[in-house]
């Protein structure tokens, strides 16, 4: 077990290197860019894959805490506070060198969040809402578990789409560049951000960051604790009466999903130097689940096989303006005649079914 | 709050209601035979508007609206065939997302028939600036319109559900299907008459309230979600509460506008969808004991 999972992650690791080489080969470099983003979407989805795949629960807002993340990354860090430096509040922040000083292209002072503490506080942000939040919607099955999470979901995208503080319909842009780590040893400073020049590195960023999501939640899932979130699967009752603290593990797991989409939400923000309301919209969060379902709710490889494969389909634009149906059809499609999802159809067996008429 | 501003807002509230509590009926009469929440119900409701608006030009109002409602009963039967009749017990969840995908593929299917455009149709009696005063309170007649027909189909429905013998295998359906299919019903032909039942309403519903409301492809999931709230207020499968239900969440919504900007009316309801879950799940005129024996 160990052996195949570190070396499942390995090949991943392999595959990593083996796009940057392909790529660069082929000449087509511009690929990277939404291999990029297509890791970043692929972190909420793998997330997303153990809250429902493996503990059962369904969260159709998860777009919600991604938003949560990049919103309050964005707005930290390119709201200007120099009008408020005599507060005590902001000369804090600056005595604890959590704030930036800087000019905008007018030569005006600005005063902003470093993009570290802005990450910090966005990420437990999410935390903290996945926490209020979960604690009554896990409680809730079924329907109301989804018509839940979909409510939690469109109040995100309705505050964010009012507020004008978070740019109403316009979003935040201009969002700066996120400085990892300085200059050491001569390399360069690390950043994540769109440009060009740095394409190669932020490749390789998102997909170290995207393999890191994954050791994390297959450590997780082999551990007792997803022992645990698959008993509670299968039955709730059952779980619970070998002693296990279901509402526990189900909060654990929903607090754990929204850091990842939140840090993804982050990231993501600042590699494109942006965010919209769309990416709060009820359609992502369906497309999330989409995306796990079409990779077999319990299979995580496929979950992320998927997510990152057909995410990077979209953002090339391969569907046209078919993107939403082509989901939608995939959402039906899969959860009619392969609710394991894709990777687990066997071709001919698929073949009988359809001559059956699905009557098998 | 003047005498006359708090009855304008009542009306207002009362036929917004009326409409949340059509979408809430729709839900419940498929939740009672097949035990699913068909997250589409808005859908049908979007369509119902947009094929009477399309129809308009080549036919009389009541005719294009005759024909939306058919054209609309016939698009749930055909869904229910497709997708729901042949599955073999299902999970909720799949339910859950398939109805979702149906939702999706309706909105999106619209869509690239009609555009982004806002439609309506014409107000079935005089126009946008035609009123009926009572004292210095003034009512457009579109709003007895609308209220008249929630009253129509409420009093329809259960006639049908009381006296008609498919109303009656319908009722036997949702009580026990088991025993509904030893008695010789057929209950997969209930399940589709149910679909197409609900998206009847669902499309005259869109029909009544377009000329106030407007159409547009994606308006059906924010009704959706409020026909939803509704539903489990009045207690899920509960059509009578769920009238009640519906006027009382319009009547909120109308007032919260005096209170919190418009832009946040959406989240409003939602907040109140949310706070019933977590305080009283089978709803407020719902008991307890009923919703536990369901299976969610």
């Amino acid at each position: 077990m160990h052996i195949k999972k570190n070396l499942s992650l390995a090949a991943l690791c392999l595959v990593t290197v083996g796009l940057h080489l392909l790529t660069t080969a082929t000449g087509t470099q511009f690929y990277l860019t939404q291999l990029t983003m297509a890791a970043y979407y692929g972190l909420v989805v793998i997330g997303l894959g153990v809250m429902m795949g493996y503990a059962g629960q369904i969260s159709i807002g998860h777009a919600g805490f991604f938003a949560i993340g990049g919103y309050l990354a964005a707005a930290l860090t390119t709201r200007n506070l120099f009008a408020f430096h005599d507060s005590w509040i902001v000369q804090g922040l600056n005595s604890l060198g959590l704030l930036v000083a800087g000019q905008d292209i007018y030569g005006a002072q600005l005063l902003t969040v470093t993009p570290w503490a802005a990450c910090g506080f966005a990420v437990t942000v999410a935390a903290l809402v996945a926490l209020v939040i979960g604690v009554p919607v896990l409680k809730l099955k079924g329907h109301y578990l989804a018509m839940a999470t979909l409510g939690f979901g469109t109040i995100v995208y309705r505050v964010f789409l009012a507020s004008p503080y978070f740019g109403e319909a316009d979003g935040i842009s201009e969002v700066p560049a996120f400085l990892l780590l300085p200059d050491l040893a001569g390399f360069g400073p690390v950043t994540i951000n769109g440009a060009a020049d740095h394409r190669v590195l932020n490749f390789y960023l998102a997909w170290g960051i995207l393999i890191l999501g994954m050791a994390l939640l297959l450590n997780l899932i082999g551990s007792r604790m997803g022992r645990a979130l698959r008993s509670l699967h299968s039955s709730e009752e059952a779980a619970e009466a070998s002693g296990i603290e279901t509402a526990r593990c189900k909060l654990q797991v929903f607090v754990l999903s929204a850091v990842f989409a939140a840090l993804a939400g982050v990231l993501l923000t600042h590699f494109n130097g942006g965010i919209g309301p769309s990416e709060a919209s009820v359609m992502k969060s369906v497309r999330y689940v989409a995306l796990v379902a079409v990779g077999g709710m319990t299979n995580l490889w496929g979950t992320l096989i998927m997510g990152v494969g057909l995410t990077f389909l979209s953002l090339r634009g391969v569907f046209g303006v078919h993107d939403d149906v082509v989901f939608g059809t995939i959402l039906i499609g899969v959860m009619l005649f392969a609710p394991k999802g894709i990777l687990s159809l066997r071709l001919r067996e698929l073949g009988r079914r359809l001559l059956q008429g699905g009557r098998s | 709050m003047s005498l006359d501003l708090f009855f304008q807002y009542l009306f207002a509230g009362i036929t917004y209601g009326s409409i949340y509590a059509i979408v809430a009926i729709g839900f419940n009469i498929i939740y009672n035979t097949t035990g699913i929440i068909n997250f589409a119900q808005g859908e049908f409701v979007m369509l119902g508007g947009m094929i009477s608006i399309s129809l308009l030009p080549f036919m009389p109002l009541g005719y294009a609206i005759g024909a939306a409602v058919l054209i609309t009963m016939g698009i749930g039967a055909v869904i229910e065939m497709l997708f729901i009749r042949w599955l073999e017990s299902p999970s909720v969840l799949r339910m859950i997302i398939i109805t979702i995908g149906i939702s999706i593929l309706l909105r999106e299917s619209a869509l690239h028939v009609w555009g982004e455009s806002i439609r309506s149709l014409p107000y079935f009696y005089g126009n946008e600036i035609t009123t009926f005063s009572f004292g210095s309170v003034h009512i457009s007649p579109q709003v007895v319109w609308v209220i008249a027909a929630c009253a129509v189909m409420m009093a329809g429905l259960s006639l049908f559900f009381k006296s008609t013998p498919i109303g009656r295998e319908m009722r036997a359906c949702a009580a026990n299907r088991t025993a509904a299919q030893l008695c010789g019903i057929n209950t997969r032909n209930m399940v589709t008459l149910s679909f197409m039942l609900s998206a009847g309403i669902g499309a005259l519903a869109g029909c009544v309230m377009s000329p106030i409301t407007y159409t547009q492809y994606d308006s059906g999931t924010s009704l959706a979600i409020k026909g939803f709230t509704v539903a489990i207020l009045g207690g899920l499968g509960n059509s009578l509460a769920a009238v009640a239900a519906g006027i009382l969440l319009g009547i909120i919504e109308a007032f919260s506008v005096s209170v919190v900007p418009l832009a946040f009316q959406d989240a409003i309801s939602i907040a109140i969808l949310l706070l019933i879950l977590f305080v009283k799940p089978h709803g407020i005129f719902g008991s307890s004991e009923a919703a536990r024996l369901k299976d969610f």
